[in-house]
């Protein structure tokens, strides 16, 4: 009886080691391949430990392009949509939650309908509105349809209904004005979902490929993604080691993120769940 | 006077929202369904009307009928694959221990990553000469594979990355439905002497269901839009075979300058998400109920 116990003890742990190896290997390997030199990519079976590490890979991958102009173009569009989003969504979010109004369910359903129309539908006329105001190919092109966000409206709306309203009166009894209840009683009580939803929105956007690569037709305006993903047409074949180290600089800075925040994240979405 | 702004100000308070909404996604559909009855290159000031001509020509398009059976093949196999793993790992996972949560995190760090990283990754990892997966399957006897090189197996490699990037969002949002089903519940069945089945068929799935519900809708719609790892690890090919929805539309309005065409099909996949969508919320009326 116990010894079975055990034994089942150990199977678990051996599955969930195997599950961790599904999702760390194909990063490991990146890391590894980012190191070798091109002779190591190219043999059968593959090398685990390469010879000498090389970290002028990393330069290399560094130089084929402008990346730091796409690293820059990338932090202002993203944390220009950011920014945008926090002064459109509160707002929105607020008066849906606690007003009614005329055309309140109508407005409403326009925002639900929006949340359900993905960029890749509608890519085609806004390309062409933009191209008619002379807007592509600029960080406004790529910011501006993120202004909004539906879903961020949607959760927060649903926070802010959470929020007791006897709160709300005992504020409104020391005269406090309804933009100062918006920012100074629902905002806080609302953090850790607003926080939540800035972080997705970082995520969304810092590594959008679509986006960029339909509005984009110059490095002035591309951002890491785009700028990235030409590291597959390299000229004189396919340099697998130069590719990975160009992907590790886009990869590593998020993944540390994640792990030192992770326990903040995923408790985020515990908390939000999918009410 | 004050009057007249509380009556106002709600509308203020949405009305930054609502116009990005209607100048990005609500006129950009109307201008989208005005082009598909149109011939238009993008460069001649003439916008020809043609009826339903585009939508004729589309249903006797190969490459059309193909790039929508592709997406549909794409759709029921990562989002079924997808919802069913992502449940079991999340009935498996979902323990309080640090060790799991360690588990949980590396489960969920590809939905962190560009997809771009994750396409060139893959790419690199599926190499039918020197890729890891083949080392892989060399190592444990089984025969390789072309992976993307060949039309029969490109598809579902481009499945398989699917699965790996978006299992672990899944699984966090199933496990944050289990951990909202009330403790009584359960505590009322082990009164009861129910088994672990009986408690799992009476109490966990029909009080996860909603969220089940909701993931395999966000996940319809969202399979529906496959690009990116089509768009850098094959571009649609070899012979057509990863062709997609999406990429079909992108390359008719930005390689071949067919907008008729292009809006088309864009029209297409407007109905496809339409009928989803109004489905969800109709389910949704009719029977789920979020606590």
């Amino acid at each position: 009886m116990k010894t079975s116990r055990y034994a089942l003890k150990g199977l678990n742990v051996l599955g969930l080691l195997i599950v961790i190896a599904i999702f760390a290997t194909p990063f490991v390997w990146m890391a590894v391949t980012s190191v070798k030199s091109l002779s190591e990519t190219i043999t059968f079976p593959p090398v685990w430990i390469p010879e000498t590490i090389r970290f002028e890979n990393f330069a290399l991958a560094w130089d084929t392009g402008p990346f730091f102009r796409y690293f820059v173009n990338s932090l202002v569009v993203t944390l220009s949509i950011l920014v945008l989003q926090l002064f459109t969504i509160v707002p929105a979010a607020y008066a849906f939650a606690r007003y009614r109004f005329f055309a309140d369910r109508a407005l409403f359903a326009l925002t639900m309908i929006t949340l359900m129309i993905p960029t890749q539908l509608i890519f085609l006329p806004v390309y062409l509105q933009f191209s008619s105001w002379g807007l592509l190919d600029t960080h406004l092109a790529l910011i501006l349809p993120f202004a909004a966000n539906a879903f961020a409206i949607f959760m927060l709306r649903q926070t802010f209904k959470q929020v007791p309203e006897e709160l709300l009166e005992a504020a409104r009894l020391d005269q406090a004005s309804e933009w100062k209840i918006m920012y100074m009683v629902m905002v806080p009580m609302a953090k850790p979902t607003i926080i939540t939803l800035l972080l997705f929105s970082f995520i969304t956007h810092w590594n959008d490929y679509f986006w960029p690569l339909v509005m984009t037709t110059t490095d002035a305006s591309r951002t890491l993604p785009v700028g990235i993903s030409a590291l597959t047409n390299v000229e004189g074949g396919v340099a697998w080691h130069i590719m990975m180290a160009g992907n590790m600089i886009l990869v590593v800075p998020i993944l540390i993120i994640f792990f030192i925040a992770q326990r903040h994240i995923i408790r985020a979405f515990v908390y939000t769940g999918v009410k | 006077m004050s009057g007249w702004f509380e009556r106002f100000r709600p509308y203020v308070m949405v009305a930054p929202a609502i116009i990005v909404f209607v100048l990005f996604f609500i006129y950009p559909i109307g201008y989208m369904i005005y082009l598909s009855f149109h011939e238009w290159d993008f460069i001649s000031p003439e916008k020809q009307f043609v009826g339903l001509d585009n939508f004729s020509g589309l249903s006797e398009h190969p490459e059309f009928l193909k790039s929508l059976e592709n997406t549909f093949v794409f759709t029921f196999f990562s989002v079924g694959i997808t919802t069913v793993l992502a449940l079991l790992l999340a009935l498996w996972i979902n323990r309080p221990t640090r060790f799991y949560g360690f588990v949980q995190g590396a489960v969920f760090s590809p939905h962190i990553i560009s997809l771009v990283s994750i396409a060139m990754l893959w790419m690199w990892l599926m190499d039918p000469q020197y890729g890891l997966l083949n080392w892989g399957l060399e190592l444990f006897g089984l025969p390789q594979s072309e992976w993307l090189a060949s039309p029969e197996t490109a598809l579902y490699s481009i499945i398989l990355v699917a699965i790996w990037k978006s299992i672990g969002f899944n699984t966090l949002i199933i496990i944050a439905g289990l951990q909202s089903i009330p403790p009584h519940l359960y505590e009322a069945a082990a009164l009861d002497q129910s088994s672990r089945f009986t408690s799992f068929a009476k109490i966990t799935f029909p009080m996860i269901s909603p969220t089940l519900f909701f993931l395999i809708i966000m996940n319809l719609i969202g399979s529906f839009q496959v690009f990116e790892t089509i768009d850098i690890m094959t571009q649609g090919g070899p012979l057509q075979s990863t062709n997609t929805l999406v990429y079909y539309i992108y390359e008719y309005g930005f390689r071949f300058f067919q907008l008729g065409y292009a809006s088309s099909a864009g029209v297409i996949l407007l109905i496809v998400l339409s009928i989803l969508t109004v489905l969800y919320f109709f389910l949704m009326s009719r029977r789920v109920h979020y606590q």
